[in-house]
């Protein structure tokens, strides 16, 4: 199917006109909110469910479900979650330099969905051009009454507004996020109450990923049925931005249907690096468990990742050739979520420095045989048993490199060094 | 009080940054709201970083107390509590970049500015420091020098960036 695909997400990447209101509109832009705004609210909920769309931004949730939980209480928020900060992730910058008039239509068609009056994009910190972007993209909209107090003339009042982070990965977790929006620390919250019922100020939320607003405004112009045919099964549809970046020749954002072999957009992002070969790869950012070369035939969609021992996640795929030390990979991805682990829970905080300090050790050839079961046990004790996903993510790529590559680690413990050449490692030390 | 709770002084926001919060507070339904973008606000006002006075005249700002501000400024990669160079480079060397070589960008800033990663060059020009992901790891390696991303880079490319900054 993917040799007829056409772009959906990214069809105006290229099209720097797209950036204005004029140049959006011009491709059917704001269509469906022009739609969206003749239907019922719940009909437009009804819609976005049938479509089968899932939550873009990691967990796979579906999105039309998760609005249809909203609760009763007035005033009700969206917030766009785009701080994006899931090492290997670079998708949701695409579209919000590129096409930030598709977030915003995505935006307010899910407001008038949950009859939410407020948005807040919450964008990371370090995104300024993309923050700029949108904010000149909400004035032009405000200006040409597309948003504001009378959203193309429905009566709708509709306020957005773009809010930066400060640089910190768990503020992308949910209630993180809305912490983070209050003005806290971005520590994660007690679920339930989930923030559908109580969210941003303590009122009914919607959170959604940049990628999964941006379907929104297709959905409604070409309907439910037509998004449903696009990718691998009834729970997997749609189009689907895949980051590749590592040891490829082209990194880069490709959009494909949900569930393109691995392999296929391998080839798309120019093969391996050199004519490198594959030795393994992270299918869904550093949360996700690392799989081999021989999963080169995967089908790159929720289930299909998840019945291969890993998971989707953000779709940013980071490739890797047999020149990478793995030990050293996990390392440094050991050392990110030591430094991100908001500190609230026990098991989280002290048990990402224990596998950071354990795996820097077998790096350095300091390790030694039980090293392989004491990490497993680090991992259990942390899965499960912390308040947000961050421990659960931490331990993906830990666990999978003692259970599926054990014999490269031995081989650091034998030799009492690492077997591959490189450089100085600035993995250790203060951030 | 504790001992690290910020002194308050004096000096308060300047009159535009007052003006520039006071546009931004009605976004929202509460104060503290307004506190990441009024800390942003002082952290420019006060030359890139955050010391005990700024903190002090945030709180004063919005009415929070000190320490909690200072709890918020402790949580946050972007904010910073001792002087950083008039140029802040941020090298991302999380896995993909590290897969692209950014140790030889580390290794770059380090002989060409001589100093060691987080100090600051005598003249006050540069301060250097690895980060977490950036989010441009198809550019890898890359660095962000203030807001601005400089991607694909090589350690030439990176001597020549640094050399012309002023």
């Amino acid at each position: 199917m993917s040799e007829t695909f056409e772009p959906v997400l990214t069809q105006n990447v290229g099209r720097p006109d797209a950036l204005s209101l004029q140049g959006y509109r011009k491709t059917g832009g704001y269509e469906g909110l022009a739609k969206a705004l003749k239907m019922e609210p719940a009909a437009v909920v009804e819609e976005v469910k049938k479509s089968g769309l899932r939550g873009r931004g990691g967990a796979g949730f579906p999105a039309g479900m998760k609005w249809s939980f909203i609760g009763k209480a007035k005033p009700r928020y969206l917030v766009c979650n785009a701080d994006e900060s899931e090492p290997g992730t670079f998708k949701d910058r695409l579209l919000m330099e590129v096409d930030p008039h598709q977030l915003l239509e995505g935006c307010a068609i899910c407001c008038w969905a949950v009859e939410a009056n407020t948005c807040y994009i919450y964008i990371r910190g370090e995104y300024t051009k993309a923050a700029a972007i949108l904010e000149r993209a909400i004035r032009e909209a405000n200006e040409a009454g597309v948003l504001g107090d009378n959203a193309m003339g429905s009566g709708f009042k509709l306020d957005m507004y773009v809010h930066r982070g400060a640089g910190a990965y768990i503020c992308g977790e949910e209630t993180g996020m809305l912490e983070s929006l209050e003005g806290k620390r971005g520590q994660p919250r007690v679920k339930p109450p989930f923030p559908a019922v109580v969210g941003a100020f303590d009122k009914p939320t919607v959170v959604n990923n940049v990628e999964t607003l941006c379907n929104v405004p297709h959905i409604l112009t070409r309907g439910a049925d037509w998004f449903k045919s696009i990718g691998t099964d009834e729970r997997n549809t749609g189009p689907k931005l895949y980051a590749i970046s590592g040891h490829v020749e082209r990194p880069g954002t490709y959009e494909f249907p949900i569930g393109v072999p691995f392999r296929e957009l391998l080839d798309k992002a120019g093969g391996m690096y050199r004519h490198g070969t594959l030795k393994a790869f992270i299918p869904g950012g550093a949360s996700a468990p690392i799989l081999p070369a021989s999963q080169i035939d995967l089908k790159m969609d929720f289930d299909s990742v998840a019945k291969a021992g890993s998971m989707l996640g953000s779709a940013a795929v980071i490739v890797m050739d047999d020149t990478t030390c793995l030990v050293r990979s996990v390392a440094r991805l050991a050392k990110f979520f030591n430094h991100e682990s908001c500190g609230q829970c026990t098991p989280c905080r002290e048990g990402t420095n224990w596998m950071e300090l354990l795996l820097h050790r077998l790096e350095d050839g300091q390790g030694s045989e039980g090293d392989g079961k004491l990490l497993l046990s680090i991992c259990g004790h942390i899965g499960g048993q912390s308040l947000c996903p961050l421990g659960d993510a931490a331990i993906g790529p830990v666990k999978s490199l003692v259970e599926g590559f054990w014999p490269e680690v031995e081989q650091h413990i034998r030799d009492k060094r690492c077997p591959f050449p490189h450089r100085r490692y600035f993995g250790n030390g203060a951030h | 009080m504790s001992v690290s709770e910020p002194q308050v002084t004096a000096a308060g926001l300047p009159p535009d940054a007052r003006a520039e919060l006071d546009r931004i507070r009605k976004r929202y339904p509460t104060n503290e709201a307004a506190l990441l973008p009024a800390l942003s606000i002082a952290q420019r006002v006060w030359g890139g970083w955050l010391p005990d006075e700024a903190i002090a005249a945030v709180a004063a700002e919005l009415d929070l107390p000190a320490s909690t501000v200072y709890g918020v400024v402790t949580f946050y990669d972007l904010f910073h509590q001792k002087p950083v160079g008039r140029h802040r480079i941020r090298v991302c060397t999380n896995l993909p970049c590290q897969l692209r070589g950014c140790e030889e960008i580390m290794e770059t800033l380090h002989q060409e500015l001589k100093v060691e990663e987080d100090e600051v060059t005598p003249d006050g020009r540069c301060s250097f420091i690895h980060f977490e992901c950036l989010g441009s790891c198809d550019t890898a390696p890359m660095m962000m020098v203030g807001d601005d991303y400089h991607e694909n880079l090589t350690p030439e490319r990176t001597r020549q960036i640094v050399r012309g900054l002023k």
